[in-house]
């Protein structure tokens, strides 16, 4: 038998065989933009990054990139699809398949069908726009009649799985609706073949030992509010007994203990107050043995609609709050307390993952209809919950429908919905189309229409554009340490190191 | 490990196999041993081998004159071929038997192990094999796939795929390929189609970029073709192990190639790491391949840890755990088979022998600077 290794065929040919020829290289579609004093970021069509020194997009872009000279640079931008040496890459179908795969979490549709079950309320919060202290259950509570016609819309949702959260006002006020709603839908999806998830969003206060039964059984999921130690939670939270905080410690833990840990989850409400205490918030989320914190700002939606200099303000206020509350969130991390920041991990899976990310406030499209649609107590329909905020101001653009009348065409692929759809790709928004941070950003027509007046906003002066450059620059360049991306690593798959 | 031994035959006009016994009632059995001159009884098996030398034919096929039969067990498959050479095909006590397609392949990797032939053998391996295929215990747990490269049977190979499926449902199936063929998509459909769970694709990929992956597998467009064969096998729902060979030509950009698997193939159900075997090519090739693993350590455990923090299912093979930081013993298995597993005279003072994979038993030509008994004090 011939050896192998003398056969001329098999001659071992030495590296530059098997390079192309180099004959320059084609530029595939990226945005840059600077990160800090020495880096910039490249960042492709499908949220794929490089960190640079500064100037090296321009040097890209004007073709002075060499295989020979900048070897490492050249062939990272290869592997990574910034540039080709062919017009149009072999593996294109790979771009496509990962573009598509980003996009994923539009195949389905609306998935959170959000009900606000009653307006009523007990506490009488200074930030609340909406809820009412009341007895009148008639004019204020969500009727049979509309429940049963909100499942009906949400039977008809394209998605398999969908989620009914119960909202308020106070949702606990109105057990009886919530029990008359979760019993009829999960009627209704065995009929319509459709799983779903129940949420109740509540501050817990009204929380009788006679009600976790039925949660329990009905495996439904409960959201309440903390939003830092006594001093600052009471101030938030007003309640005739001046002990919202007590009501919700003792909530929690209950629900913990007879729910089980994973059913109960608390948000944050950042107020002026907060702002001050950055630490004390994070502290008392440890202290409660919480394993995420949602640093979420401060509302627009109580603002003076169009005051940009104090909404300018009000939002390097937060991000000054949001930084010293991350950084010692890191702290606890690196003692080795796990403990994530929501609005970080949100926006982490975007940049290191290739998976979709449907958060409802940071998509493109965005998320409401798409993902997210809400039947108001009284039967009209809003495209977002801060669409019903901004109702209860008596501004009805984002209004859809009202149950029992308008049909699902109407409300989901209706005129309203178009005009909003203009304005919900980030792709196609002035100031959005060509920032390096758009894979991983979203867009809110109802934010622009409430702070700047028109659905398409104004970039240079947007509070959200603002808030969510600044936070993703900053990720970036914390990144920089690698034993901080390591600690963000851990937060996107949820499993300690 | 002795696979392969050879006597005097008679009457072997065509390859035979079958499952050897030494029990002379066990006429399911096909291949007799035995060290007696004659019996009636070996006119009830297909093959009679022997130790014995006989002098004149027995109107059985026999192959006479054998050294050694020791090393056969009970039930193992055997091929007796024309020219008296008989190789085990398949040992009832092994976890670790393959079966070699061909011996063919499209790549020349720099470091293969079982160089390549150009003879055209598909006919040879795909008779031989679904003769053996019925033959294998159905209990048998797990069986390689190799070559060579597989695929190169085409048809064939997907008729030894269905053969496998319907004969041995329970048994894992662990494909070696270097995915080349599935570029094209109804190659990648028709295993597809075949619908076998159990069946796993395990496809090198060498680098981030082209240029490196197609020197190290010496083939032009293989890095595009083992890409584009991965993502097609994924769109028709196999599963797919990524192996990397640790060496000079890989340890480079090996960090950057963890987050190229990561970004582009997130569906891939396991990554393997592999230490370098001295057979084949590799000897030939030794100075563009040979680092001492202790020295690749901060490459490998970036790669490892980028992979498992994400949540990947990753794995090192062929490395001893005293060239490895203690982070990364998790991921090391015990994975060189068997017939070619060796260790050290130095590694039977060592706390962790149990655990460790030990070497090659060609590592005795090279292997790490570093090998050292760990002692218990120091875990």
């Amino acid at each position: 038998m011939v050896s192998v290794i003398e056969k001329k065929n098999r001659k071992f040919r030495d590296t530059t065989y098997y390079q192309n020829e180099a004959s320059g290289y084609f530029l595939l579609p990226f945005r840059f933009q600077k990160i800090n004093a020495t880096k910039e970021i490249l960042v492709n069509e499908v949220g794929d990054f490089l960190m640079v020194p500064i100037g090296t997009a321009e040097k890209i872009i004007l073709k002075k990139i060499s295989r020979t000279n900048d070897e490492e640079l050249y062939f990272d931008l290869i592997s990574s699809f910034f540039i080709s040496e062919e017009p149009i890459p072999i593996l294109l179908p790979v771009l496509e398949a990962r573009y598509r795969t980003k996009k994923s979490f539009l195949d389905y549709f609306t998935a959170l069908h959000i009900f606000v079950i009653s307006l009523r309320c007990e506490h009488t919060c200074h930030y609340c726009q909406v809820s009412r202290v009341t007895e009148n259950k008639d004019k204020f509570d969500m009727s049979l009649y509309h429940i049963d016609e909100g499942i009906k819309i949400m039977m008809q949702s394209p998605n398999p799985h969908v989620t009914m959260e119960f909202q308020g006002g106070e949702a606990l006020l109105a057990f009886n609706s919530i029990e008359y709603a979760v019993l009829r839908a999960e009627k209704e999806a065995l009929l319509h073949k459709k799983q779903i998830t129940f949420v109740i969003c509540t501050n817990l206060a009204p929380l009788t030992d006679d009600m976790l039964p039925f949660i329990k059984e009905h495996n439904i999921l409960v959201s309440s509010s903390l939003d830092g130690p006594v001093f600052i939670h009471n101030q938030n939270r007003h309640r005739p007994q001046r002990n919202s905080y007590e009501v919700t410690i003792a909530g929690i833990n209950k629900c913990r203990e007879i729910l089980g840990e994973n059913s109960i989850s608390a948000l944050l409400t950042t107020t002026n107050l907060s702002l001050d205490y950055p630490n004390e918030i994070v502290d008392e989320y440890v202290q409660q043995g919480f394993r995420n914190i949602f640093l979420r700002p401060i509302s627009p939606y109580g603002f003076a609609a169009y005051n940009e200099k104090k909404n300018k303000y009000q939002t390097e206020r937060f991000l000054v709050f949001y930084k010293a509350a991350f950084d010692k969130i890191i702290n606890y991390n690196k003692k080795g307390y796990y403990i994530r920041e929501d609005y970080a991990t949100i926006i982490l899976k975007k940049i290191l993952t290739s998976f979709p990310v449907g958060y409802v406030d940071l998509q493109s499209p965005a998320g409401m209809i798409n993902n997210v649609i809400v039947f108001n107590y009284d039967g009209k329909i809003y495209a977002s919950d801060e669409a019903r905020m901004l109702a209860e101001m008596k501004d009805f653009t984002f209004q859809l429908g009202t149950l029992g009348k308008s049909t699902y065409n109407e409300i989901f692929y209706g005129k309203k919905a178009m005009e909003i759809a203009e304005n919900w790709t980030n792709e196609s928004l002035a100031g959005c189309s060509e920032c390096a941070f758009q894979p991983y950003c979203g867009a809110d027509p109802v934010l622009n229409h409430a702070t700047q007046g028109n659905m398409h906003g104004y970039r240079p002066t947007n509070v959200f554009c603002q808030k969510n450059m600044e936070i993703i620059r900053y990720l970036f360049d914390l990144m920089e340490d690698k034993a901080i991306e390591k600690i963000f690593r851990s937060w996107i798959t949820g499993h300690s190191q | 490990m002795i696979l392969k031994t050879k006597g005097n035959p008679y009457d072997v006009t065509v390859p035979i196999i079958g499952r050897v016994t030494r029990i002379p009632e066990n006429q399911d059995y096909e291949i007799f041993i035995t060290e007696n001159h004659f019996s009636k009884s070996w006119f009830k098996h297909r093959a009679v081998l022997t130790t014995v030398r006989l002098v004149s034919p027995l109107e059985v096929p026999i192959i006479h004159s054998i050294k050694n039969l020791d090393h056969l067990n009970e039930g193992d498959i055997v091929i007796l071929n024309t020219d008296g050479v008989i190789n085990t095909i398949y040992r009832t006590d092994s976890l670790h038997n393959f079966l070699l397609f061909t011996e063919r392949c499209n790549s020349n990797c720099l470091m293969c192990s079982q160089p390549p032939k150009d003879r055209d053998d598909t006919d040879y391996f795909f008779n031989q094999y679904t003769q053996a295929i019925p033959l294998i215990p159905k209990d048998c747990f797990e069986i390689g796939i190799t070559g060579g490269e597989p695929t190169l049977l085409g048809q064939r190979f997907l008729k030894l795929l269905k053969q496998l499926k319907e004969e041995l449902p329970e048994t894992e199936l662990h494909c070696l390929t270097n995915g080349r063929s599935f570029a094209w998509e109804n190659a990648a459909q028709k295993v597809g189609e075949i619908d076998n769970k159990r069946l796993m694709l395990a496809i090198p990929l060498y680098a981030d970029v082209y240029h490196i992956h197609d020197y190290i597998v010496q083939a032009k467009d293989a890095f595009n073709q083992t890409i584009q064969g991965i993502y097609n096998l994924a769109k028709y729902g196999q599963r797919i192990e990524i192996r990397i060979v640790l060496h000079k030509q890989t340890i480079p950009r090996l960090a950057k190639l963890a987050k190229f698997i990561y970004k582009n193939m997130p569906f891939v159900e396991h990554v393997a790491f592999m230490a370098l075997e001295h057979e084949g090519y590799t000897s030939f090739n030794i100075d563009k391949l040979w680092i001492d693993p202790f020295h690749y350590q901060e490459e490998l455990n970036e790669a490892v840890t980028y992979l498992s923090d994400l949540g990947m299912n990753v794995s090192i093979y062929n490395a001893q755990l005293c060239t490895l930081p203690e982070n990364l013993w998790r991921y090391s298995r015990k994975s060189i088979s068997d017939w070619k597993n060796i260790y050290f005279d130095e590694c039977t003072k060592c706390a962790l022998l149990d655990y460790c994979g030990g070497m090659f038993a060609s590592g005795t030509k090279k292997h790490s600077e570093f090998i050292k008994a760990i002692k218990l004090d120091q875990v």
